[in-house]
């Protein structure tokens, strides 16, 4: 049942759905999660305060500019920071236990089984003097499986998924073409089907068509095989059209957080709003494209009260002396005073949704 | 010689704005500030040796072999010098030939790095090829070949033995680092403005390797530093010449470890290793203000300890 | 496989021009030296051996430049060295032969380990990122890396051999002992390999583990080491094959590299331990004005150099598969 809101061709052709609801019960459970960067002249938090669930099946997308601190935040949950960054508050509960805190070594029985993760550049992300196969194998020895038909056959088996030939697992990162190696590190994190992928950006590398390729991919798997995904991106009208529920981030900062079509038929957050105010419709009309004034703040000198007032269209003098909790107005959570205080005089003639 | 790794990425700043910043960045950094400390200890000794020893060091005037007393504060030589007189005023020597090798040595490696780059091609290719072979064909003892046929090497000559033969390290790295240069923006505008190559070379891109540059003359003159003294030690430099090297070469011959005479031995040792790691402290520091991942880290103590592996 | 080859053309031209080199050198030299020469020896040379002189810095010869040249190239061809001129009548080749082995023992042993040791330990360094370890290597190597290679000899001959006098500091063995494949005897060799062993071990082993430990530091922060954390890999899995393997290879050619500078230190080593090795040859044949000797030794070293570059370089294009696809 496709929804007519979105006559997205590619998907009606597929056949998938999006509003299939997920099955009850999150599978994450990230609480409070603050990350700092330690540094010679003090510490910078990237990550403030940050709160989210996500559900067996839910495909959740984080957005936001360069520097919001969305990596630093898929990182700090997948427990894979490195000095100077660290959990500095906050937990992380994958299916009720809390991995903050928890060594290496601890956390290997679920890496990988139950979460896996997926980067931004293959070519970056794989080990580039080792064959695909190997780097496959790897990951299957380190959790027990030592028969070699059987590591043979899976690695077979998840490149057949992504659509790959499996005589590649011989081949060297080097050899693959962009999407082949972005492909491959997707079937890799396929391997023991875990409950949650975490994706980080896999898409920005490539080109719009083999973006689109890839997202229709990562979403077939996700129906077939049932595993959450948190998607991470800066495109936002990418991830609109195959995300659940949605996450918009500023300056380390949750804006706004609900579900994808509430939030595109009716953006709250000033924020939100600027940046879909900023994609035009193809087919749409003409409307004067807006972008949004200024730049993020720097995180070691914040602004006092809300952090986005500096580039607010609807600041007023208390945004400047109050920070802004989430309030939540419907199902989304959004956090900005004006929308708190009921004000209504939102621009709703400028409204973006998703019907062009 | 020192480690380096070349991971230095140059901006357009101003000359001054960057003064200031590298200023600071050495003030921080505790090894660039032992290393300057000595460095300009050892000028300042070289400036005005008159200063400090009173004694002539050529003058074989005194009882030899003494140990260190109030009037020989190293004791003196198995000729009779005075040993303090002869460190002392043998900094002069060390310092020019270091500087003077350095620089030599760095300009010809910017000037053949920096073309090579620029003009790609062929000539790229013959020059690398150049570079190359000098490189791999061992430096010590073509040293040793070149400074036997020369006989009695003066401070002149062994300038000039360890510039040509020292080059081909640092024009690598200088080569490599240009090379990242050459696509970049403004060199494009200046040679759509006309400019010529030689201009473009000199004005441009060469005050954007500062860092590369000053990082090259410290390995130099390190370099110098270590050859020239190795050669006079075995008595390929001028036997006359007041230099460490030359202090090490009499109390060789005079065999003054097996008599016990140890400071003949230790104080030139001493102040070679002591200059060397001078320029070698510089030259590691300005490795980790260029690549900040290189840097001393704090171990962090708190319930969330997070190290590269937990 | 033509990466190799391409090593290996590299790998003639250089020896071709250390040939040359040999060859014009001793020609290009300011004033006349071989006039100079030729007054020392009088009276000393027989004829032989002044016509050996007379060769190496082509005076009184009816030959052009060029003739001598190819003669010259023939000549090393065929492995005539000529012959030594203070171990006459022996011929070059075979003098160099008994410095041979000791060199190859000393030298060779030694760098092996230093390179196996730092590299071991400039892992384990940065590894241990904020550790003891990393704290102190650093500035301390920084340091033995500058100290001249024969001033830890000498004080190694102060300390341990002079003052505590727990091991010798001369020569390969004992004047007294006999040579032979008995215990005794290895004994010996042992024994006065320690000390000039360690000096080289010492001053050798600073720019391995430096290198290894920055080169670590950089690849520990690429986003295939955090991806093998990812997938729960157990640690020495991770810092082995995933940071080591890529943080040696270009130190195996920075290996080759510095090798011309460990030779260096061998021969001021030898030097001052006395040690009967190719180092100590050649400054003796150059106190000796002995040039026939010192020619064919250099080219030696280069030889060897070039060899262990070649190796590296096979090796590299074993490890990396990157490389069978260059260029």
């Amino acid at each position: 049942m496709s929804n007519p809101q979105l006559p997205d061709p590619v998907l009606e052709v597929s056949g998938l759905s999006l509003s299939d609801p997920p099955v009850p019960g999150p599978v994450l459970e990230v609480s409070g999660l603050s990350v700092e960067y330690v540094l010679d002249r003090g510490s910078v938090r990237a990550v403030d305060d940050v709160s989210f669930t996500v559900s067996r099946g839910e495909f959740l997308g984080i957005v936001g500019e360069s520097g919001c601190g969305k990596s630093t935040l898929l990182f700090g949950v997948a427990q894979l920071l490195a000095p100077p960054a660290r959990i500095c508050g906050g937990t992380v509960r994958f299916q009720g236990k809390n991995l903050v805190g928890l060594t290496d070594k601890q956390l290997s029985a679920i890496r990988w089984r139950d979460v896996s993760v997926v980067m931004q550049s293959a070519m970056n992300a794989l080990n580039p003097v080792t064959s695909i196969g190997k780097q496959f194998k790897d990951a299957m020895q380190a959790h027990g499986v030592r028969n070699g038909d059987e590591i043979a056959a899976r690695s077979a088996e998840v490149l057949r998924m992504v659509g790959i030939d499996p005589v590649h697992l011989r081949s060297y990162p080097h050899q693959l073409s962009g999407g082949m190696r972005q492909r491959s590190m997707i079937a890799m994190a396929m391997l023991f089907t875990p409950d949650l992928i975490i994706m980080d950006e896999p898409t920005s590398a490539l080109d719009v068509v083999a973006q689109r390729a890839m997202m229709v991919q990562i979403k077939e798997l996700q129906q077939t095989y049932g595993f959450a995904v948190i998607f991470v991106t800066h495109d936002m009208s990418l991830i609109s059209h195959f995300s659940d529920r949605l996450m918009v981030m500023y300056a380390g900062q949750v804006g706004e957080l609900g579900s994808t079509r509430k939030i595109f038929d009716r953006p709250r957050h000033p924020y939100t709003r600027g940046l879909l105010e900023a994609f035009p419709s193809i087919r749409g009309p003409r409307v004067p494209l807006k972008g949004i004034p200024g730049n993020p703040p720097d995180l070691a000198r914040l602004p006092t009260g809300c952090r986005f007032h500096p580039r607010c269209p609807l600041a007023v003098e208390r945004c400047m002396h109050v920070t802004p909790g989430l309030y939540q107005m419907d199902e989304t959570l959004v956090r900005c005073l004006r929308l708190a205080d009921g004000d209504t005089s939102q621009r709703t003639d400028e409204h973006r949704s998703l019907t062009p | 010689m020192a480690a380096t790794t070349v991971t230095t990425q140059p901006g357009r700043a101003s000359a001054g704005h960057a003064a200031r910043r590298f200023w600071r960045a050495v003030r921080r950094n505790r090894k660039a500030t032992a290393g300057a400390v000595l460095l300009v200890l050892f000028c300042l000794i070289a400036l005005f040796p008159g200063v400090l020893a009173h004694d002539d060091p050529t003058a074989q005037i005194y009882p030899r072999n003494l140990g260190p007393s109030a009037a020989h504060l190293f004791g003196t030589s198995g000729l009779g010098n005075d040993l303090f007189a002869q460190a002392v005023w043998g900094t002069r020597q060390v310092l020019i030939i270091a500087l003077g090798a350095g620089l030599a040595a760095t300009t010809i490696a910017a000037v053949i790095g920096v073309t090579a780059a620029y003009l790609g091609g062929t000539w790229d290719g013959a020059l690398n090829l150049l570079t190359d072979v000098l490189l791999v064909i061992p430096l010590f003892p073509l040293l040793i070949v070149i400074a036997a046929y020369v006989q009695n090497s003066g401070t002149l000559v062994l300038i000039a033995v360890l510039t040509l033969t020292g080059w081909s390290y640092t024009a690598r790295q200088l080569r490599s680092q240009a090379l990242t240069l050459r696509r970049r923006d403004f060199l494009e505008a200046a040679r759509v403005r006309g400019e010529r190559p030689l201009y473009i070379i000199v004005v441009e891109i060469l005050p954007t390797m500062i860092s590369l540059l000053l990082a090259a003359f410290l390995t130099n003159a390190l370099y110098a530093v270590l050859f020239a003294s190795s050669l006079q030690y075995i008595g390929l430099g001028d036997p006359n010449a007041t230099s460490w090297g030359t202090m090490l070469y009499w109390a060789q011959n005079n065999e003054a470890l097996q008599a016990g005479y140890y400071l003949q031995a230790i104080v030139p040792g001493a102040c070679i290793a002591l200059l060397g790691a001078a320029f070698a402290l510089l030259n590691y520091a300005f490795d980790e203000i260029g690549n900040p991942a290189l840097r001393p880290v704090r171990k962090i103590r708190s319930k969330h300890v997070q190290s590269a592996t937990s | 496989m033509r990466f190799v080859l391409r090593r290996a053309g590299f790998f003639l031209l250089t020896l071709w021009a250390a040939v040359t080199l040999n060859f014009f050198l001793p020609r290009m030299m300011p004033g006349n030296p071989a006039i100079a020469m030729m007054a020392k020896f009088h009276g000393r040379l027989t004829g032989q051996s002044l016509i050996a002189l007379e060769t190496i810095f082509g005076v009184n010869t009816h030959e052009s430049l060029l003739a001598q040249y190819w003669h010259y190239l023939c000549d090393i061809a065929t492995g005539n060295f000529g012959t030594s001129l203070f171990f006459f009548p022996s011929p070059v080749s075979q003098v160099v032969r008994s410095a041979l082995f000791w060199t190859l023992g000393l030298v060779g042993l030694t760098t092996i380990v230093a390179f196996l040791l730092g590299t071991g330990v400039g892992i384990v360094a940065a590894w241990r990122r904020g550790g003891l370890l990393d704290g102190i290597a650093p500035p301390v190597l920084v340091i033995t890396s500058a100290i001249p290679y024969f001033w830890i000899g000498m004080m190694f001959i102060m300390i341990f051999g002079l003052k505590l006098r727990w091991l010798p500091w001369s020569g390969g063995t004992d004047i007294t002992a006999v040579p032979g494949w008995n215990p005794a005897y290895i004994g010996n060799v042992l024994e006065h390999a320690i000390l000039p062993g360690m000096a080289l071990l010492i001053t050798t082993i600073g720019t391995w583990t430096l290198t290894m430990r920055n080169n670590m530091v950089t690849i520990l922060a690429e986003d295939y080491v955090r991806m093998a954390r990812a997938k729960g890999l157990p640690a020495r899995r991770i810092m082995l094959d995933y940071a080591a393997r890529n943080a040696i290879l270009p130190n195996l050619t920075g290996f080759a590299m510095s090798l011309g500078f460990v030779v260096g230190g061998a021969i001021l080593i030898e030097y001052v331990f006395n040690y009967p090795g190719v180092g100590y040859m050649l400054l003796q044949a150059v106190q000796n004005e002995d040039y026939p000797l010192m020619q064919a030794l250099f080219l030696l070293i280069t030889v060897a150099v070039l060899v262990a570059i070649l190796l590296a370089d096979i090796a590299t294009a074993i490890f990396d598969p990157r490389t069978r696809t260059a260029r």
